[in-house]
C-alpha cells in the first residue's frame, strides 16, 4: 500500500460514499455547538421536521455572547440574552446535552471538548467556529463550518466534502526560553502567510512540536486557520494518551487499552507525500508581535515598524499603508517603545491553564502599570477553579489583573467586554482584524507571558528583558 | 436555495485584498436568529460612520454601485471566520456573484450553500475586470455559469474553473441534506459497522 499521511489515514477511515468526480460523504464523530452559529440550523430541522441523528455525538455550550461578570445576573443586552435562551430551548427540544452558564464546564467551546475528553485522535470533529482547528491537536480532523453545514451534520452526522491538500510543516530543533507555541505558529504565519494555507490540511511535525504540551500543541492548531488552513493536525503520542486518560468523555477502563492500539495507527507513514514542505528552525524563532491587521504581519519584539516601502507587491503595500494608519503607527517605531492601553489574556487560543501559569510566572510579585487595564478570561470554568486552587487567581488579582468568568470575551467583543475605538490591546486572541476587539480598536498578538509583560511595563516588552 | 445560471448587473470593484469576515459582517450583527435581514450592515465599518451616517467615498455607497450584483475584489477574499452571516449579509444586500483570484476555504464554501457564485479568476484578469469597472460603472457584467464565463460586452470573455458537483447543486438550486438523505441506508450501515468495532465512540 502507498504510504499514507495522518490526513490521508483519517479521511479514508471516514469516507461513506465517494463520487466519480472525488466529491465524497464523510462521517462525522464529534459536533460541537455554540449559540452565535446554530440558531438557524435548528430552525432548518423544525422547518423540516427533521431531528438530530446523534445527541449523543453532539455537545452545546454558549461562548461568544456571554457576560464575563457575575453569572447569577441576567444577561443585559437583550439580542445576547435571546441568543442564549435560543440555544437553551434547542438542546432541550433535540435533546443535546448543554454545559449551561452556571455551569463549572462552561466555557469557550474550544476548551472543554478536550478538557472533557469529547476530543480524541482519528476523530473528525466540526463545530461551526473557525478556530475547532484546535482539536487537531490530538490527532483528529478537526474544522469549521458555517451554518448550513452545521445543519446538515446535525441531520446525517455527515458532510459532503472534497479532500484538501497535504502540508507538513516542520520545526527542527528547541526553542530558545522565552519562546512559546503561540510564537512557533505565529512564524510559521509570518512565514506562509494568510492565505498560505488555502486548500490545505496542514501536519505540525519536528523535534520543537513533539517537546510541546497538549495546550502548546492546541494553540498550534488552533491558529491554523489564520494561516488559511482548516485544520492543523499534530500526531497524537504518549503526550496525548496521558492527557485524555481520566477525562469524563474518555473511553473507560474497558475500552482503553484498545482506543489507545486504534489511536496508534493514526501517524504518516515514512515516504508518505505532502503537496508542500515548510520547515522552520526553532532556534530562530523569538517572541513575537504583530504590527498589523492580519496575523501574517508579524515582527520580532526585537524589531521596529515595517514601511510600504518594504514591500514589493503593490496590493501588499497598499494594504500596509492602511494598517499602519489603522494601527497608528510609523514605520521605523520600535515595537518596544509601543504603549498599550488594555491586556487581555484569554481566547481559545491562550485561555488554559498553562497559560494562565505563564501568565503569573511574569507577574508574580509585580504590579500592572498605572496605565494599563488588565484582563484574565479563563477557557472554561473548570480552568478557572483550578487556577483559584492552584494560587495562580490570587497571585494575578494581587498584581492588579482583573479576574473574569469564562467566555470568549474580547477576542471577538460579542459581549461587552471590548475596545474603544484607538484603544491599543497586547491580546493573548488570534485574530487583529479592523474592528476585531471593538470599532477601531489596535490589537497586537501575542504569547500570554509576552501579554502578562506588557501588562507590567505598559507598552510591548520583550519578556526576555524583565 | 435560488438556483443561479446566468447574471447580468453593475459590477463594484472593492479593491482591497484579505478582506475578512469581520469587516463583511462585524460582530454585533452575529445576535440575530435569522438569516435574513444583515444587508444593510454589510461591511459596516466602511459603509458608515461613527454615527452610523454613510460614508460617500465607499464604493458600494456610491450611486453607480448601489445596485451592484457582482462584486470584484482582491485576493484571499472572506478570510476569518465560519460565520455564515458574511453570504447571508452580501447575499441580502442583493450581490449573487463575487469575482477574486482567491477566497479563505469556508467562506468560499458557505457561498455555495447560500446560492452564491464566487469566481475565481487569475490576478491579472481580475486585475483587468476592476479597471473596467472602476472606469466604466454603466457596462453590465455577464456570468454564465453553464458556459462557465464571465463576459464584458464584446471587450473581455474569460473562462472559469468550477468543481462539477458544486456547480450541478447551483444550478438546480439543490438541497445538500436532501440529497445526502438519500444515501440514509449507506450511512445507517456504516454506523453500525462503526460502533460495533469502536464501542467508545
Amino acid at each position: 500500500m502507498k504510504p499514507r499521511t495522518l490526513y490521508d489515514k483519517i479521511w479514508d477511515e471516514h469516507v461513506i460514499d465517494r463520487s466519480e468526480d472525488g466529491t465524497c460523504l464523510i462521517y462525522i464523530d464529534r459536533h460541537l455547538v455554540h449559540e452565535v452559529t446554530s440558531p438557524q440550523a435548528f430552525e432548518g430541522l423544525r422547518m423540516t421536521g427533521r431531528k438530530v441523528r446523534r445527541p449523543e455525538a453532539t455537545l452545546a455550550v454558549m461562548d461568544h455572547n456571554v457576560p464575563t461578570t457575575d453569572r447569577t445576573q441576567p444577561i443585559v443586552e437583550e439580542e445576547s440574552r435571546i441568543q442564549v435562551d435560543t440555544l437553551r430551548e434547542n438542546c432541550k427540544e433535540f435533546g443535546v446535552q448543554l454545559f449551561d452558564l452556571t455551569d463549572v464546564r462552561q466555557g469557550i467551546v474550544h476548551i472543554i471538548g478536550p478538557e472533557q475528553g469529547f476530543t480524541q485522535p482519528g476523530m473528525t470533529i466540526v463545530c461551526g467556529d473557525s478556530h475547532t482547528s484546535t482539536h487537531g491537536a490530538f490527532g483528529a480532523l478537526a474544522f469549521g463550518i458555517g451554518t448550513s453545514e452545521v445543519e446538515h451534520v446535525l441531520a446525517t452526522q455527515t458532510l459532503i466534502q472534497k479532500k484538501s491538500k497535504n502540508m507538513r510543516i516542520s520545526v527542527n530543533g528547541k526553542l530558545s526560553p522565552g519562546v512559546t507555541a503561540k510564537d512557533m505558529i505565529l512564524a510559521i504565519i509570518g512565514e506562509i502567510g494568510t492565505a498560505g494555507g488555502n486548500g490545505y490540511v496542514i501536519e505540525y511535525a519536528g523535534e520543537a512540536v513533539r517537546a510541546l504540551s497538549m495546550e502548546g500543541r492546541m494553540t498550534m492548531c488552533n491558529m491554523s486557520i489564520e494561516g488559511g488552513a482548516r485544520a492543523g493536525l499534530i500526531a497524537a503520542d504518549e503526550t496525548t494518551f496521558a492527557y485524555i486518560k481520566g477525562r469524563p468523555l474518555a473511553p473507560k477502563a474497558g475500552h482503553w487499552d484498545k482506543a489507545v492500539s486504534y489511536w496508534k495507527t493514526f501517524f504518516s507513514d515514512d515516504g508518505a507525500e505532502y503537496d508542500k514542505e515548510v520547515a522552520l528552525k526553532a532556534e530562530d524563532i523569538p517572541p513575537i508581535v504583530t504590527w498589523g491587521t492580519t496575523p501574517e504581519d508579524v515582527v520580532p519584539i526585537t524589531g521596529t515598524v515595517p514601511s510600504p516601502a518594504d514591500f514589493t507587491d503593490p496590493n501588499k503595500k497598499a494594504s500596509v499603508e492602511r494598517m499602519l494608519a489603522y494601527m497608528g503607527l510609523t514605520p521605523g517605531t520600535k515595537m518596544t517603545d509601543i504603549p498599550v492601553d488594555k491586556v487581555f489574556i484569554g481566547s481559545c487560543t491562550n485561555a488554559r491553564i498553562e497559560d494562565l501559569r505563564e501568565v503569573a510566572k511574569v507577574v508574580e510579585g509585580k504590579k500592572v502599570a498605572a496605565t494599563v487595564e488588565a484582563m484574565v478570561v479563563p477557557g472554561s470554568g473548570l480552568v478557572k477553579k483550578q487556577a483559584e486552587e492552584e494560587g495562580i487567581a490570587a497571585i494575578l488579582i494581587e498584581a492588579g489583573f482583573d479576574w473574569r468568568e469564562p467566555g470568549c470575551s474580547m477576542c471577538l467583543g460579542m459581549n461587552p467586554d471590548q475596545l474603544k475605538p484607538g484603544e491599543r490591546c497586547a491580546s493573548t486572541s488570534n485574530r487583529n482584524f479592523e474592528g476585531r476587539q471593538g470599532r477601531g480598536g489596535r490589537t497586537h498578538l501575542l504569547s500570554p507571558a509576552m501579554a502578562a509583560a506588557a501588562a507590567i511595563t505598559g507598552k510591548l516588552t520583550d519578556v526576555r528583558e524583565l | 436555495m435560488e438556483p443561479f445560471s446566468k447574471l447580468s448587473g453593475t459590477a463594484a470593484p472593492l479593491d482591497m485584498i484579505n478582506i475578512d469576515t469581520d469587516i463583511i459582517i462585524p460582530k454585533q450583527f452575529l445576535k440575530t436568529v435569522k438569516r435574513t435581514g444583515l444587508g444593510v450592515s454589510a461591511f459596516y465599518n466602511l459603509r458608515y460612520d461613527d454615527n452610523g451616517k454613510e460614508n460617500p467615498d465607499f464604493v458600494l455607497n456610491k450611486p453607480e454601485y448601489r445596485n451592484a450584483q457582482i462584486l470584484i475584489t482582491g485576493e484571499n477574499f472572506g478570510c476569518g471566520s465560519s460565520r455564515e452571516h458574511a453570504p447571508w449579509a452580501i447575499l441580502d444586500m442583493g450581490i449573487r456573484c463575487i469575482i477574486a483570484s482567491s477566497y479563505a476555504d469556508i467562506f468560499y464554501n458557505n457561498s455555495f450553500k447560500n446560492g452564491i457564485l464566487p469566481v475565481i479568476l487569475p490576478q491579472e484578469q481580475v486585475d483587468q475586470l476592476m479597471q473596467e469597472a472602476k472606469d466604466h460603472p454603466e457596462v453590465t457584467l455577464e456570468v454564465d455559469l453553464e458556459k462557465q464565463t464571465v463576459t464584458r460586452g464584446n471587450k473581455f470573455s474569460f473562462s472559469f474553473e468550477i468543481d462539477p458537483f458544486r456547480k450541478r447543486c447551483l444550478l438546480n438550486g439543490l438541497d445538500d441534506i436532501g440529497l445526502t438523505l438519500e444515501k440514509n441506508s449507506k450511512i445507517g450501515s456504516f454506523e453500525q459497522k462503526r460502533a460495533a468495532e469502536k464501542p467508545w465512540l
